[in-house]
């Protein structure tokens, strides 16, 4: 019998491994981007889960938005990217720091 | 009712998202000269806007508290951020052109980020509250990285991306634990939900603490503001200023409206963390920003320092801490305004100034310039005749109304730390010998300069009459 808590189990695995994919990446900034999705994507399965328990549609209709929300986030993020490696040549993360002090 | 059907478009948020498409066409089917026309319209827009929140009544049906709610505290920081933004609009028209960056798309951005930032202000759901949240800052991500030929502005860009969108996930991961854990979206039913019980279990504690986490990114208070003096040194200058004056009043405004409208009864849980963050952030500002010599990373401190003050107020939670958020939240916006208003006219050999040592000198080839940086120099650290004081004035009362007495001595420390670095500027101006004099030249725009003497007018009389705002922000309910 798979449960509310299995549920909310899977999402805080997720999100935890979003956010150490951010921390923990030393080599390209795609990597980002992909942890950042995962992110989100737990946060959805937190939603549904809560949303089908406590028998409320709103989360599942912040689910959708979230989704959306994701894809833009997503086309920037790819955007800024492009105009940093136009710039620098390379998307490694070690080279982010010009700007320091 | 039926005629009635056309009042939609003056519900002021929607006039301001089908003005800010009209505006983005506008830009588009101009041959000549996009960018400053755009920039006008835009201003224009937003003078209207004003006008429409001024009027909006309770009784339209964005009001109906299910996703947006309407009070005075709600309008007054509206006001003030449609203010901030048309301010930091005309100031830097010039310099874009100086620069030659001339999309039309850049007040088109501000648009759009202002527009996300009434909606922020005035959301009472977490839904829109996260949608609010995006908008404004999916438009300031792509304001930093704007100049897409240099590199500082393209990292900028990347940084505030990657934390952004971080604390994006945060707060949203925050928002699903409170929804889970309450049942509802809505900041009343959630406030409704939490008064029936006597202390917060272990979910809802988890969840405040994301969303506190997610916000404090936002108001970029210590020890999440790491981003700040980066992405303020890496986006173009007038950018720097849109990020210093505008979306702080937002962000202020809405972790100020999300401690006090759904957690109003577990002030225990969240002041706490409040609490914390603005002691680190008093100090961090204070201590780090006397080592640097790029202006615009002493000013990202500065800002993070001021950040900790506000937070103090909030610390206060009684209609004093209000008061007195809207009172700073109000010089803070003023302050910024006239110093960006000089940064963005000052050259040095033919390049915007950014180095605080060019400022050696001044006060022998430009007095007055030298003499307004000194009187808001002066009110940022909080010296009396001038309005910084009174906003750290009737904050340090809301904490001693509250028997806050250590937060308000370290507040007072800080300030004082803070101090230093502010006199280091005036010092530099007047005392620091420049090796080869009249390099620096000053030139303003009419309309920067009606805004650069109207806010250093604000400044100095704001002595003479603060009752005007003094009394307008006793009445504020949030």
């Amino acid at each position: 019998m798979i449960t509310l808590e299995h549920y909310l189990f899977l999402g805080a695995i997720i999100f935890t491994l979003g956010v150490l994919g951010i921390f923990l990446n030393k080599k390209n900034l795609i990597i980002i981007l992909m942890s950042i999705e995962l992110i989100l994507l737990s946060v959805n399965i937190n939603f549904i889960a809560f949303s089908a328990y406590i028998n409320d549609i709103s989360g599942q209709i912040f689910a959708m938005l979230t989704l959306t929300v994701a894809a833009a986030e997503a086309a920037i993020g790819l955007a800024i990217l492009v105009v940093f490696f136009r710039n620098l040549g390379s998307i490694e993360v070690n080279k982010i720091n010009q700007l320091k002090g | 009712m039926l005629n009635n059907i056309y009042n939609i478009f003056f519900i002021p948020e929607i006039f301001l998202a089908c003005s800010s498409f009209v505006c983005l066409l506008f830009g588009l089917f101009l041959k000549k000269n996009a960018f400053r026309q755009t920039s006008n319209l835009a201003v224009f827009v937003l003078l209207l806007t004003i006008l429409l929140v001024y009027n909006d009544s309770e009784s339209n049906f964005a009001n109906y508290k299910s996703l947006f709610s309407h009070s005075s505290f709600i309008n007054f920081f509206k006001i003030l951020a449609l203010l901030g933004s048309i301010a930091s609009i005309i100031i830097s028209k010039d310099y874009f052109l100086g620069i030659k960056l001339k999309n039309f798309e850049i007040p088109v951005l501000f648009l759009f980020s202002t527009l996300g930032m009434m909606l922020m202000i005035a959301s009472n759901n977490l839904m829109s509250m996260y949608l609010a949240i995006e908008l404004q800052s999916l438009s300031l991500y792509v304001a930093a990285a704007i100049k897409r030929d240099s590199i500082s502005s393209a990292e900028s860009g990347v940084k505030y991306f990657i934390l952004g969108a971080l604390s994006s996930g945060i707060l949203l991961y925050g928002f699903s634990l409170i929804y889970g854990f309450t049942g509802s979206m809505n900041f009343d039913d959630i406030s409704f939900y939490l008064s029936k019980y006597d202390n917060l279990n272990l979910g809802l504690i988890f969840g405040l603490v994301f969303v506190m986490v997610g916000l404090a990114f936002k108001v970029s208070a210590v020890p999440f503001h790491m981003w700040t003096p980066d992405v303020y040194e890496g986006a173009p200058n007038s950018i720097t200023g849109f990020f210093a004056i505008v979306p702080k009043i937002a962000a202020v405004a809405l972790i100020y409206r999300f401690c006090l409208v759904p957690f109003e009864n577990f002030y225990l849980e969240w002041s706490q963390i409040i609490l914390f963050l603005s002691i680190a952030s008093m100090f961090l500002g204070a201590i780090a920003a006397i080592a640097q010599s790029n202006i615009k990373r002493l000013l990202a401190y500065s800002s993070i320092g001021h950040i900790g003050y506000i937070l103090i107020a909030l610390v206060a939670a009684n209609d004093d801490g209000i008061k007195a958020a809207s009172i700073y939240m109000f010089s803070y916006m003023i302050m910024n305004v006239a110093i960006f208003a000089i940064l963005l006219s000052l050259k040095v050999k033919n390049e915007y100034l950014i180095n605080i040592s060019d400022l050696k000198g001044l006060s022998k080839s430009n007095p007055i310039v030298s003499l307004s940086i000194s009187i808001i120099m002066l009110s940022m650290a909080g010296i009396p005749p001038f309005i910084g004081f009174f906003g750290k004035f009737y904050v340090f009362i809301a904490a001693i109304e509250q028997e806050l007495y250590v937060l308000s001595v370290l507040g007072v420390l800080a300030s004082v730390i803070s101090a230093f670095y502010y006199l280091r500027i005036i010092k530099i101006m007047y005392f620091d010998e420049s090796k080869s004099e009249g390099i620096i030249n000053f030139q303003i725009s009419f309309q920067s300069k009606i805004i650069l003497s109207l806010s250093l007018f604000l400044i100095i009389c704001f002595i003479f009459y603060p009752s005007l705002l003094i009394n307008i922000s006793a009445s504020l309910t949030i």
